[in-house]
């Protein structure tokens, strides 16, 4: 599954990242590498972008970024 | 002379660092080519060391012109030591940066700031560990309240005569992997230890900014075909065995790195009191109701106050200083008996010009004090978070919005406002489309025209022109976006930083620096302005002194002109000059107007002409100084007059079509 698809308040495990050029570099450089556990923190008021927590900060990234993101959904 | 460049990611203290370092001694300027502001300066008591501040990043990657620009400096110009802040309360995202800082073999004095944070929640770090495992000299401060600042020099200073000397006490680590990237790393050092030396790169940074597949570097080395092929093949095979490519692989190699290192020397309990506080504040202002009311209720204070009573109280104090000032030299030279011509120069055109600029000077005083404290405290990033979904649409980011909302008082801060956003195209697309919200300059140009045509629905009128500016700006949006802005948006992958006090000093510093700014521009640019338009106002072609303004040059560059708005239905002289002038400032098309049309703007101009004029009024290019604006910020001459003829161009033709329509619907 992707990250869009992970509700605000739960939380997953990256298993790989997609997209290409200057957007992969940024989510991988940014600490979206595979292995990393994130938390959605919620969706803004329009429903777009999300706000995720990940290695101790806070980081807002796009639905149609997101779905480039692979994930496993973690049981909390 | 030591050079120092700091580096950092951004909300990380480092220009509050640089500041403490240099005080007052600051050059702002840009580094070549691009509009990345470039800071240099001199650390207060220590003459001998100068230090760049290069632009906030996350990575040394080639994507955007921050990156670019950093990494040049780094590479190219060799500075004599690099400081790399770090934010300790951050410390796991900070330090990938650093590690890849590590392997340009300069000499590098590590600050981790925020260090007060860190103690009063019980969280230690390890700072002999930090040192041991990196090789880099490790310096707590917080730089906020001038803490650990005098060691960090002292470091710096050993860093240097270390690397001189070759005596490191503690050895540089250029090694962060194991396994397969490890392999491949040694195995293409090696290979491009010749070439990167040829081109100025250090062979272990080269080859792993080659395994990450850089473009710019691969161009840089001239690597012979066979090289190439080599890498090629070196780098499949480091991704068949860990079954991953080879971005993620270098990315995932830094982060391991760093995972490691945080296990052995931080000791964290919980998320930080500043965290739980941020997430608290967050529940309230990035909500999904209460956001937009929010921010809403926020920005109207900060107008109210600019533009409202306290502002305009101010701005009167200070138009009356400058009133009474010109009144002052105005009796000056009449009693040291200059000529009346020189007189008029020096009071109608220099005074004038400047003193009308400069009566925005409170304005962008307040505007962006509160600006400043919304940017520092963190709530900007906010803002772009809630809004980035709508102003996507028109194909910005969430971030323009402020620049745009600041262009309904002044263009001018406006425009200035744009400097706080992250990608060229979205500051250059901004900065095109702020001057269609309608600026308060604007307004008495509007009253003039309502007051004689349209008393019962003035309010109606100037509603319908602010909307038609905010209806432009949309359409054409969208148009650039499908034209010459297409693609290349720099990716909306946003930290949230933790909110956080910002100190007045550093308010302050970014207050000087605007004003100063401004300044200079009212004092160059806007003076030369002001005089040229005065020359057109008051002489004639063979540069004689004209008692009537119809024989000025402004009244036959009008002639001239007129006939470009033979569709829009206000093709006189007259109409023409007072535009002309309203380039000087808008307010400045009443007043040119009551001397070209004694017999009032009622003897010229229909309800249908006068609705065309004032469309064309609101839409095109805005006063002088914000032109200057425009061209300080754009970085780029062309594209300053390409947006000066885009806003001429859609403000002729929505003004034609508003005309056309208006004539056909028989008004």
């Amino acid at each position: 599954m992707s990250l869009d698809q992970i509700r605000p308040g739960e939380k997953a495990v990256i298993a790989a990242v997609g997209g290409t050029g200057s957007l992969r570099r940024r989510l991988l450089d940014m600490g979206l590498t595979p292995g990393t556990q994130i938390f959605v923190r919620k969706v803004a008021p329009f429903g777009d972008p999300l706000e995720l927590s990940l290695r101790g900060y806070e980081l807002t990234l796009r639905n149609e970024d997101a779905k480039k993101i692979k994930v496993h959904r973690t049981v909390s | 002379m030591i050079r120092i460049a700091l580096a950092g990611n951004q909300n990380c203290g480092k220009t509050t660092l640089f500041n403490q370092l240099t005080g007052s001694n600051q050059h702002v300027g840009n580094f070549p080519g691009v509009t990345v502001e470039k800071k240099t300066g001199e650390v207060l008591g220590h003459p001998d060391l100068t230090v760049i501040d290069l632009p906030g990043i996350y990575s040394l990657s080639p994507y955007t012109s921050e990156e670019v620009v950093a990494r040049d400096h780094l590479v190219h110009h060799r500075p004599d030591v690099i400081v790399n802040i770090v934010d300790a309360t951050n410390f796991e995202r900070n330090l990938y940066l650093t590690i890849q800082l590590l392997p340009l073999g300069l000499p590098i004095v590590l600050a981790l700031n925020m260090m007060d944070e860190v103690r009063s929640n019980g969280w230690t770090i390890d700072i002999a560990t930090l040192e041991k495992e990196l090789g880099v000299y490790v310096v707590p401060i917080v730089a906020n309240k001038n803490e650990g600042i005098h060691e960090l020099v002292e470091r710096v200073y050993d860093a240097v005569s270390d690397s001189k000397s070759g005596t490191n006490p503690i050895l540089r680590r250029i090694d962060f992997c194991d396994g397969p990237v490890h392999k491949a790393l040694h195995a293409i050092t090696h290979l491009v230890e010749e070439p990167a030396g040829e081109a100025g790169y250090e062979p272990r940074f080269a080859a792993t900014k080659l395994i990450e597949g850089d473009p710019l570097l691969e161009t840089d080395l001239k690597l012979s075909a066979a090289d190439r092929d080599i890498i090629k093949r070196i780098v499949r095979e480091m991704e068949t065995d860990l079954g991953t490519d080879r971005e993620a692989a270098i990315a995932d190699m830094r982060y391991a790195f760093i995972e490691r290192l945080v296990r052995d020397a931080v000791k964290k309990k919980h998320e930080s009191k500043e965290q739980i506080r941020s997430i608290r504040i967050d529940t309230v202002l990035t909500h999904r109701l209460y956001a937009l009311p929010v921010f809403v209720t926020i920005m109207m204070v900060i107008f109210w106050i600019t533009f409202g009573p306290a502002g305009s109280w101010v701005s009167g104090l200070f138009e009356q200083g400058i009133e009474s000032l010109t009144n002052l030299s105005s009796r000056a030279l009449m009693s040291a008996g200059v000529s009346p011509w020189m007189h008029s120069l020096i009071i109608d055109g220099a005074f004038a010009g400047i003193g009308s600029v400069l009566s925005f000077l409170p304005l962008i005083i307040i505007l962006f004090f509160f600006l400043s404290l919304l940017e520092d405290t963190g709530y900007m990033a906010r803002v772009a978070f809630v809004l980035d979904s709508l102003l996507r649409k028109i194909g910005l980011s969430g971030r323009s919005f402020v620049p745009m909302l600041v262009g309904f008082g002044c263009t001018v801060p406006a425009i200035m406002a744009t400097r706080t956003l992250s990608s060229d195209r979205d500051r250059r697309m901004t900065i095109l489309l702020t001057p269609f919200m309608s600026c308060s300059a604007k307004v008495p140009v509007y009253l003039v025209f309502c007051s004689v045509f349209f008393p019962k629905n003035t309010a109606l009128v100037i509603g319908l022109l602010y909307g038609t500016g905010v209806v432009v700006a949309i359409v054409t949006g969208l148009l650039l976006k499908s034209t010459v802005f297409r693609g290349n948006s720099v990716p909306f992958v946003l930290e949230l930083p933790v909110y956080r006090f910002p100190s007045l000093k550093t308010v302050l510093y970014h207050l000087g620096g605007k004003v100063k700014d401004f300044l200079t521009k009212a004092f160059t640019i806007i003076f030369l302005g002001s005089l040229v338009i005065w020359f057109l106002t008051n002489l004639n072609w063979a540069f004689h002194m004209v008692e009537d303004g119809a024989e000025s040059m402004l009244a036959s560059l009008g002639s001239a002109i007129a006939p470009v708005f033979s569709l829009n239905g206000f093709d006189s002289w007259q109409a023409v000059a007072a535009l002309l002038s309203g380039f000087a400032a808008k307010e400045a098309v009443v007043s040119t107007l009551s001397v070209v049309l004694p017999a009032g703007i009622a003897s010229y101009f229909t309800p249908l002409t006068a609705v065309a004029f004032l469309v064309f009024t609101l839409l095109y290019t805005p006063c002088m100084a914000a032109i200057a604006a425009t061209r300080r910020e754009m970085g780029s001459l062309r594209w300053t007059i390409a947006a000066v003829l885009f806003q001429l161009v859609t403000a002729w033709a929505v003004s034609v079509l508003v005309f056309q329509v208006g004539q056909l619907l028989g008004f």
